[in-house]
């Protein structure tokens, strides 16, 4: 990305801004009188004065072009290749809790793969009265719901575990999204197939070359379990698993299998690649936890962060971030500017949130000096986000996978942040 | 005209059929959707293989066999001997690492279950050109791993009929999911809200490992 974008939006812009920052810093207090009048004000500028673009212009819209910083980043060394990789959302940059298709991380296995509704089919087998193949458009046939759930990459936050990796907050806590989706709950299919209900498990696999296939409890299955094709209100995207994928609330991002194609039901797990090889937690013996599917309570505060530096002087701050668990709602998410020393408990968005995105807000009178800010959820069971010390105390430091550490940016008195990790 | 009345009455007793199901969203029984799927379908999609050998299919073959199949499929990324290529995955090697600082996962030093390596192979490899080798292809493949790992002879033949007699060296080194066991009881509390530490200091900074890419 270039550094002739907006100002204080990439660290070398940053640089530039904070001189003026600084300049606005001696010229007093918040609400100084202005040295000379603003000729964007006293100019009539030419969005004032001809016309702006027409209707249709772009019949599907893309954010404008200032905004052209918000975008999907990867790491390249993670990953051997693109086509089985990940990519990061951009948290430090998007408020309230609904995250937009077009920036939602991507995780493919063997690439996004283009498949239409014509040529979609969803078959169902295994312990079954009736095995039975559905079209995409019988499956809007089904009585469906509508719910608004995260979803987070098992991995989220993983390269943090040795040490402070990366300095953003997209990069450490940006595997994760949120969308209301619609769907058809997968216990609708399954009563529809004549399942064997008191069979132990469901394995489900994605049309791609990868087949992403992970088994999962039946009795998650007919709990909350949603076969999805709808996302923030419109068909999922591509790389999202269009035009079908399962949403399995709370739970790892690896079991949302995308591009949907086959649900078996089975009395054994299969131990599938992505449920033995990864998505297991090696601890620090050498023994590996599996089956590790629920996401524990997490948050991170998204701004101030690296990529969201202060960009003015002492005085109103606002501090926000997510908050979110896959055990139930959340609670209360406390704040600290001192590193922990003491605690105040941050304001809550209105929101129902079960096993979804929270946001939160603390307001700060900050006093120019440095911090070093954490956050800390609470989630509905009463359990309390730990520090990455605690965490390891338990697992060590190869677990990979469910990292919901306590995350530490040290704020200068230039507004910049970095990743740190304290005592 | 009667065509459209036949329309109208073709979609009364659609919806006189499907009344009972409608008056109770939360469904208690099938709407009739869907078609039966075929044997053959299933056949063709139903791939996968389980630690206790179900799904493995009929064949057999040899760790010659599989060497030259690893090398025209699998090496580039691999390796020859499964040593691995880059930041692909290594699929030989790493016995005992695994409570080292950075352990080594490989099929053999890892992964429980042999039916994981056949399985995977057999429906998603090689990368980028899924489902090309035949089952005797595929047994010939794993038993070339095997090999690599030091856990069978150059002479080994893998079979559906010997399969489930290969034991990994990991089998035993799992164990389902004990947070709600080990670690609730120590994260769910009430929170320490003031003066909860005397000092804090810095003690890594992310910008020394310096890895983030740049914007």
């Amino acid at each position: 990305m270039g550094d002739t974008t907006q100002k204080g939006q990439t660290r070398r812009g940053f640089l530039r801004a904070g001189v003026a920052a600084g300049g606005a810093l001696a010229a007093g207090a918040v609400g100084a009188r202005a040295a000379a009048p603003d000729p964007l004000i006293t100019e009539i500028q030419p969005w004032a004065q001809g016309f702006g673009e027409g209707v249709d212009a772009t019949p599907y819209g893309m954010p404008i072009h200032f905004e052209g910083e918000v975008v999907r980043r990867n790491v390249p060394w993670l990953t051997a290749d693109p086509i089985s990789s990940i990519n990061f959302t951009p948290i430090h940059a998007l408020d309230g809790t609904i995250t937009p298709q077009g920036c939602a991380f991507e995780r493919h296995h063997s690439g996004a793969i283009e498949l239409s509704k014509d040529d979609y089919r969803l078959m169902i087998n295994g312990m079954v009265a009736r095995p039975l193949v559905f079209s995409y458009a019988e499956l809007e046939r089904f009585p469906r719901e509508s719910r608004v759930h995260f979803c987070e990459c098992a991995a989220n936050t993983g390269m943090e575990w040795a040490g402070a990796q990366l300095n953003g907050a997209q990069f450490t806590h940006g595997m994760i999204h949120n969308m209301e989706y619609v769907g058809v709950p997968l216990k609708t299919l399954l009563i529809e197939a004549g399942a064997d209900l008191s069979a132990g498990w469901v394995f489900v696999e994605g049309a791609d070359a990868s087949s992403n296939g992970r088994s999962i409890p039946m009795e998650k299955a007919l709990d909350d379990v949603l076969v999805a094709f709808k996302a923030n209100g419109e068909a999922l995207r591509m790389e999202h698993g269009y035009p079908v994928r399962l949403v399995v609330p709370g739970w790892e991002g690896n079991m949302w299998v995308k591009w949907l194609r086959r649900i078996e039901v089975r009395n054994t797990a299969v131990e599938s690649r992505e449920e033995t090889s990864k998505y297991t937690d090696t601890m620090a013996d050498g023994s590996a936890r599996k089956w590790t599917w629920v996401m524990d309570a997490k948050s991170v505060i998204t701004s101030p962060s690296p990529q969201a530096p202060i960009s003015h002087g002492p005085g109103p701050l606002v501090i926000t971030g997510l908050a979110w668990s896959g055990r139930g709602r959340i609670a209360r998410v406390d704040v600290t500017v001192d590193g922990g020393r003491n605690w105040r408990t941050a304001r809550l968005a209105p929101h129902d949130g079960d096993k979804a995105l929270h946001r939160f807000y603390l307001e700060h009178d900050w006093d120019g000096a440095e911090m070093l800010l954490q956050s800390r959820a609470v989630d509905s069971t009463g359990y309390v986000q730990p520090t990455k010390n605690e965490l390891r105390a338990v697992r060590g430091l190869n677990s990979v996978y469910h990292n919901n550490c306590i995350q530490t940016w040290w704020v200068k008195p230039t507004g910049e942040a970095e990743n740190v990790e304290i005592s | 005209m009667s065509k459209f009345h036949e329309i109208l009455t073709g979609a009364a007793l659609a919806a006189a059929l499907a009344a009972p199901a409608f008056a109770d969203p939360a469904q208690a029984g099938p709407l009739g959707l869907g078609r039966p799927a075929l044997p053959e379908e299933i056949a063709a999609w139903d791939l996968d293989v389980s630690p206790n050998g179900d799904g493995l299919p009929e064949g057999s073959g040899d760790v010659a066999t599989g060497e030259e199949l690893f090398s025209d499929n699998c090496a580039s990324c691999h390796g020859e001997f499964g040593e691995g290529s880059g930041n692909w995955p290594k699929l030989a090697g790493g016995m005992d690492t695994l409570d080292n600082d950075d352990p080594l996962k490989t099929v053999g030093s890892y992964w429980p279950h042999l039916s994981t390596a056949f399985d995977y192979v057999r429906r998603s490899m090689p990368f980028g050109g899924a489902q090309v080798l035949t089952d005797d292809e595929v047994y010939a493949i794993v038993a070339y791993i095997l090999y690599n790992n030091d856990l069978v002879e150059d002479d080994f033949v893998l079979s559906k009929e010997n399969f489930l007699e290969v034991t990994l060296p990991n089998a035993e080194g799992f164990f389902v999911d004990d947070r709600d066991a080990a670690e609730l009881p120590l994260f769910v509390r009430e929170p320490c809200m003031e003066n909860c530490k005397a000092t804090v200091e810095i003690t890594a900074h992310a910008s020394v490992v310096d890895v983030t890419p740049d914007e």
